[in-house]
């Protein structure tokens, strides 16, 4: 047998499996959005009809806050702990990046006992002001919740760029009269503008598509994973839940793939 | 100095902040899983009653998980590793197209790969039915991390030349894929085993789609006590999920060190 021979035989049990269980599926679920009583419609019907645009608004704008929030956590916290040797760094390291592989369905969890009805939030206010804050079932409590996910993800991407920063650059912006808001406006954070676009990207796609955090908290969250959810199962709208589902696997690849022709390989190495 | 004191301090407050509301949440379960009654506190009393009961509910998800998780990795390492070699050597646009449709599971929501399979193969009763759906669906979801993680090593060394010099030898493809390309591999294919391991431990958002009543999964099995179950329950089924995963996380840490050392990523 050639070498050429066998690379190619190589590749034949990946292109089995990966025809068999997710292209021709994928194709499946196209054809079965357009299948439905609207036909090809339905995937216009995303942003037309007014229930599941509402759905869609709610869920990018969701998405959005939660992005900005976590860039301004995570990058405050990752170029600390990056930039900084103190005692008990490599714990405090550990405790940011622990939730890594916790998925969502207890980040819902993790969230109904910071703020859900016996949540430590509920009873330290209870015991303050005497009312109980509970916010964990609504879209507050997701907002929470894909915060809790996504900076782990991010604070170790800023934390990775940051270790390849050339140290110079700031010396001789600092050589030159630089202060040190300065420094940080002028050299560390351009510097760091691919990493922020490949956060961006994670969180902004994990946040929109994400099913489990809004599962546990409230099946009635208004959130376009749910909706498909709700559509499929209970409303058995099989053609719109197929519809929603490729709208939202479009959008989610998409910004993936544009945050990596903007940042190079990192983003879907983080994926 | 003063100022940068303050700021140093001020970045230090919020970073530990930051890493009790990451924290704060995962011990507070950690606690209740082993509390008589969460609502009187820790006072109440420390008992194991709690994780006795996720037992006798739960144990077949347990096992069930495990089951999935070492047939997912089986199936990676057998279709990942020769498809990360061929991919590595011919390179090009093929191998990119290629590298790019198995990683659109990643970027796509389970959600919508889950319906697809439903669409497709919900039909066939019996593999619908079985534990081999739910494999089909972690398979394809953890499938291009294992890709990555070889080919990301065959990246560092020099594959090609390994390959000709023992192609030049008389050695043929398979020899050759057997004992010079799959021992070099060996640090990402751990590395890759790992994460395949540690996502199809963890996956939901497809499995949920995909379980039937006699299929469970431990991650549908948590859903399901978070919705019905008291807080204790709940909380000691977490435990059990957190005691599963913190040695795999420990692991990938360990080993994400040690390839650094390795390959001297520049720093």
């Amino acid at each position: 047998m050639s070498g050429a021979t066998f690379l190619r035989l190589s590749l034949v049990p990946l292109a089995v499996i990966v025809l068999a269980f997710f292209v021709l599926p994928m194709s499946q679920l196209i054809i079965a959005g357009a299948n439905g009583p609207l036909g090809l419609k339905a995937y216009a019907a995303i942003l037309l009809e007014p229930r599941y645009r509402e759905t869609l608004v709610n869920t990018v704008l969701l998405s959005l806050a939660v992005t900005l929030a976590t860039l301004v956590i995570s990058t405050i916290a990752g170029l600390f702990v990056q930039r900084n040797r103190f005692p008990g760094r490599a714990v405090l390291i550990a405790m940011l990046t622990f939730p890594l592989a916790f998925p969502g369905v207890v980040v819902g969890f993790m969230i109904i006992l910071l703020a859900g009805r016996q949540g430590l939030i509920g009873e330290v206010t209870q015991n303050l002001a005497g009312g109980k804050v509970v916010f964990a079932y609504s879209i507050g409590g997701l907002f929470l919740g894909y915060l809790y996910f996504s900076i782990p993800r991010v604070i170790l991407t800023v934390m990775a760029a940051v270790e390849k920063l050339d140290p110079r650059l700031e010396e001789a912006a600092r050589s030159l009269g630089a202060g040190p808001w300065a420094v940080q406006r002028d050299v560390i954070l351009p510097a760091l503008t691919p990493a922020f676009i490949a956060s961006s990207a994670i969180s902004f796609a994990t946040a929109m598509g994400a099913f489990g955090t809004a599962f546990t908290l409230a099946t009635n969250i208004d959130v376009l994973a749910m909706l498909i959810y709700t559509e499929f199962t209970l409303g058995a709208n099989i053609a719109m839940a197929a519809a929603l589902s490729v709208g939202l696997g479009v959008v989610a690849w998409a910004i993936l793939a544009l945050a990596r022709s903007f940042a190079g390989a990192a983003v879907a190495a983080a994926g | 100095m003063m100022k940068t004191r303050i700021l140093f301090g001020l970045q230090l407050v919020f970073t530990l902040l930051v890493a009790a509301f990451l924290i704060v949440p995962a011990l507070l379960s950690m606690v209740a899983g082993v509390t008589v009654n969460y609502f009187r506190g820790i006072r109440s009393g420390v008992t194991l009653d709690w994780i006795g009961q996720v037992w006798t509910l739960y144990a077949d998800t347990i096992g069930r998980s495990f089951e999935v998780a070492l047939a997912t990795l089986l199936v990676t390492l057998l279709i990942g590793i020769p498809a990360a070699y061929a991919l590595h050597r011919r390179g090009g646009r093929f191998s990119r197209v290629v590298e790019e449709i198995i990683t659109l599971p990643i970027a796509i929501p389970g959600l919508a790969t889950a319906l697809a399979l439903i669409l497709t193969y919900g039909g066939f009763g019996d593999f619908r039915r079985s534990w081999l759906f739910i494999l089909a669906g972690h398979v394809i979801f953890t499938l291009p991390f294992m890709v990555r993680a070889v080919m990301a090593v065959f990246a560092t060394i020099d594959v090609k030349t390994l390959d000709e010099s023992a192609a030049s030898l008389g050695a043929s493809p398979w020899r050759r894929f057997r004992d010079v390309i799959v021992p070099n591999a060996k640090p990402g294919v751990l590395a890759g085993a790992l994460m395949v391991v540690t996502l199809s431990l963890g996956e939901f958002n497809l499995t949920w789609m995909l379980h039937t009543p006699l299929t469970k999964t431990l991650p549908v099995g948590l859903a399901d006590s978070y919705a019905s179950m008291r807080l204790e329950i709940a909380s000691a089924y977490t435990l059990i999920f957190f005691v599963m995963i913190i040695p795999l996380l420990v692991a990938m840490q360990m080993i994400g060190d040690s390839t650094r050392l390795m390959t001297g990523r520049k720093s």
